[in-house]
């Protein structure tokens, strides 16, 4: 069975600024990326990886080229549409977290849905939803914890729920592990390889490489540019476990 | 987004800063305010106007000496110095009195006196002269004792009716009526006193003495010209039989004076004003007064409306991190602007509830420490709080469509 293509981008371009000061953060980037890959980016600051992240995040739109996620070219969708993509679509994960504060982390997690205009769940069914999610993440005794009552680890496992509840077809992780001590480190990508079994197709921006080896496939950006991609191999969930 | 999960985002937001919230309503709260008590006061105002000119009697109309001819001494009453030419005499009124759709006709005379019983003394009492009908036509009612007759009138019988309040300073609990009194230089006897009338137009009748017009005139008066003056009086009072045959009424009036008193029409000696004129220039007054409040009012409705903006403008800066991190999830630029248009909009319908709660309470404090009547309009509390809704909705609009274009990249990068 062929697996269908989750990203499709061809020849992006992101240039900021204009005339003689202008920089071409990507320049002509053209990848694909098939359903429950789990592929990483990297490359040196300036390199390009967050503005590819967010475009393909669906956070900005490339200056020029195509980029057709899930089937749907959403190269030139205005804000509005872009908010409704990465509401039903995508997950992020981010290095700071990125959860509300004084707000708990049930609360955090079903943000996704309050914003689902077609959606059919009640809040008690949304609060289910979460509260399965944040078990899976190991916080079923977190539910009612605000951020800054939580570790490090916790909010960022916190975020990983809240990126699954909108059931993406695409899981960005922007660094997830920048913030963490090793530990919470491993655990958090413990959790993502977990879901990558599950499945999950899941990009993840890095700067280290050893995180990066626990990718399938690494695309190395400089300048802009594809500079190459390392195919680390289909990687077992167990050995990760057992590190 | 639901708009129940909307508004419960807003109040939070709105109780996460209770004091900040509170001063951010403040404008809001004193127009609203303003507009309740300023109504309140007017309506109070006309109220009691309207209730002191039905208490004077109704159908009235009053005919004076005009001002032009007879001048401030002319409005004193018969005080004139001999030289000046025209005014009302007694006379007047029994002419007037001939004419048809007349209910009564009631002469007035004032002057100042001392009064005593012997024992006690009142100064500067004001000594009203007038006719029998004076009770009926001015709407008061006598509580012990008689008023005087047409034949007491006719027969100058130095007769006086007490005001309340001027009988219970000269008499105490003593009854007063058949004892004897010195009006200036006069003894007269109390016939009868009346009951409270209260203060009608800034005029105490409680605290008068009134006698027989001819007893004013021909005991009363000190100008040694008043005879020969012919019997002036300050004022007639006219009560019309019928009020709507008022103009041809006034018409006759005029007619019948401008002949006595050899002048035209076009240069009378005298002034005819019906209630209603006098309801009309009260009424200018009051909407004069009504208008100035309705600008403070308006005013400081609008400086509220721009202290919401400022802080919600603070409040957007503020909170860039967290509407990158729901623009991040999904939300819409139209959800940001809902958000933040809800709050400004629920800060100044709080603002308008909490100043709906301080005019009202404030216009029944005002009636208690001062003398002045207010009367809280149900209409202008739902004309306060929707005007509090709709200058925060405009003034909300800014700042959240400042809040609904971020970017949100920038937005969550924002510290």
């Amino acid at each position: 069975m062929v697996k269908r293509t989750i990203i499709e981008t061809l020849d992006l371009t992101k240039i900021y600024g204009m005339g003689e000061i202008s920089v071409h953060a990507l320049d002509g980037v053209s990848l694909e990326i098939k359903e429950g890959e789990f592929v990483g980016i990297m490359g040196p600051s300036g390199s390009g990886k967050s503005t590819l992240m967010h475009i393909l995040g669906c956070l900005s739109k490339p200056t020029n080229g195509t980029y057709i996620l899930d089937g749907e070219d959403i190269s030139n969708l205005d804000k509005f549409d872009l908010a409704i993509i990465r509401n039903k679509k995508i997950g992020f994960i981010f290095q700071s977290y990125n959860l509300l504060p004084r707000t708990t982390a049930i609360r955090n997690v079903i943000l996704p849905l309050m914003y689902d205009r077609e959606s059919k769940m009640d809040i008690f069914d949304m609060e289910d939803k979460a509260i399965e999610l944040l078990e899976l993440v190991g916080l079923g005794d977190r539910l009612d914890h605000q951020p800054q009552e939580l570790s490090g680890g916790q909010q960022q496992r916190v975020a990983v729920a809240r990126a699954l509840i909108n059931d993406p077809v695409l899981i960005i992780a922007d660094e997830p592990t920048g913030n963490l001590d090793s530990r919470s480190g491993n655990d958090l990508m413990n959790i993502l390889h977990g879901l990558h079994e599950n499945g999950a197709t899941i990009v993840m921006v890095t700067h280290d490489p050893e995180t990066a080896k626990n990718t399938e496939r690494t695309i190395h950006l400089l300048d802009g540019k594809i500079d190459k991609i390392h195919e680390n191999g289909h990687i077992k969930f167990a050995e990760i476990v057992g590190a | 987004m639901k708009a129940s999960e909307i508004i419960r985002i807003s109040w939070e937001a709105i109780m996460k800063n209770k004091v900040r919230s509170l001063l951010t309503m403040l404008g809001i709260i004193i127009g609203v305010a303003a507009v309740i008590i300023m109504v309140a006061i007017s309506s109070g105002t006309e109220a009691s106007i309207e209730e002191n000119i039905t208490s004077l009697g109704s159908n009235l109309v009053y005919v004076s000496q005009a001002f032009s001819m007879g001048g401030v001494q002319g409005m004193r009453g018969g005080q004139n110095t001999a030289g000046e030419q025209g005014g009302l005499v007694y006379d007047d009124a029994s002419a007037i009195e001939e004419l048809g759709n007349i209910a009564g006709v009631v002469v007035e005379q004032t002057t100042s006196l001392n009064v005593s019983t012997g024992s006690v003394m009142v100064t500067g009492t004001t000594v009203v002269g007038s006719t029998a009908d004076f009770p009926s036509v001015r709407d008061m009612e006598i509580d012990k004792g008689r008023y005087f007759t047409d034949l007491d009138v006719d027969n100058d019988n130095i007769y006086v009716v007490l005001g309340s309040s001027l009988a219970k300073e000269l008499y105490g609990e003593e009854d007063p009526i058949g004892q004897d009194i010195t009006v200036g230089s006069a003894r007269m006897t109390v016939i009868g006193v009346f009951a409270e009338k209260g203060l009608v137009g800034d005029v105490d009748y409680d605290s008068r003495l009134y006698t027989p017009i001819t007893v004013v005139l021909n005991y009363l008066t000190d100008n040694p010209y008043a005879r020969f003056m012919g019997d002036r009086v300050r004022m007639i009072y006219v009560e019309l039989e019928n009020p709507e045959l008022m103009d041809e009424t006034i018409l006759q009036i005029e007619l019948l004076l401008a002949k006595r008193h050899d002048v035209t029409l076009d240069e009378p000696d005298f002034t005819i004003t019906t209630q209603q004129d006098i309801i009309s220039t009260q009424e200018a007054t009051t909407a004069a007064f009504r208008n100035l409040l309705s600008w403070v009012a308006g005013v400081s409705l609008i400086v509220g409306g721009i202290g919401i903006m400022n802080i919600m403008l603070v409040s957007v800066t503020e909170r860039t991190h967290e509407i990158g991190i729901r623009q991040a999830v999904g939300a819409t630029p139209g959800d940001i602007r809902w958000q933040f248009l809800t709050e400004a909009l629920l800060l100044s319908l709080i603002g308008g509830v909490l100043g709906v709660i301080v005019g009202v309470g404030g216009s029944y404090i005002f009636e208690s420490v001062s003398d002045m009547r207010t009367l809280v309009i149900p209409s202008s509390i739902l004309l306060a709080f929707c005007s509090a809704a709709i200058i925060g909705a405009f003034f909300g609009f800014y700042p959240a469509n400042k809040a609904a274009e971020l970017d949100p990249i920038d937005a969550l990068r924002y510290e």
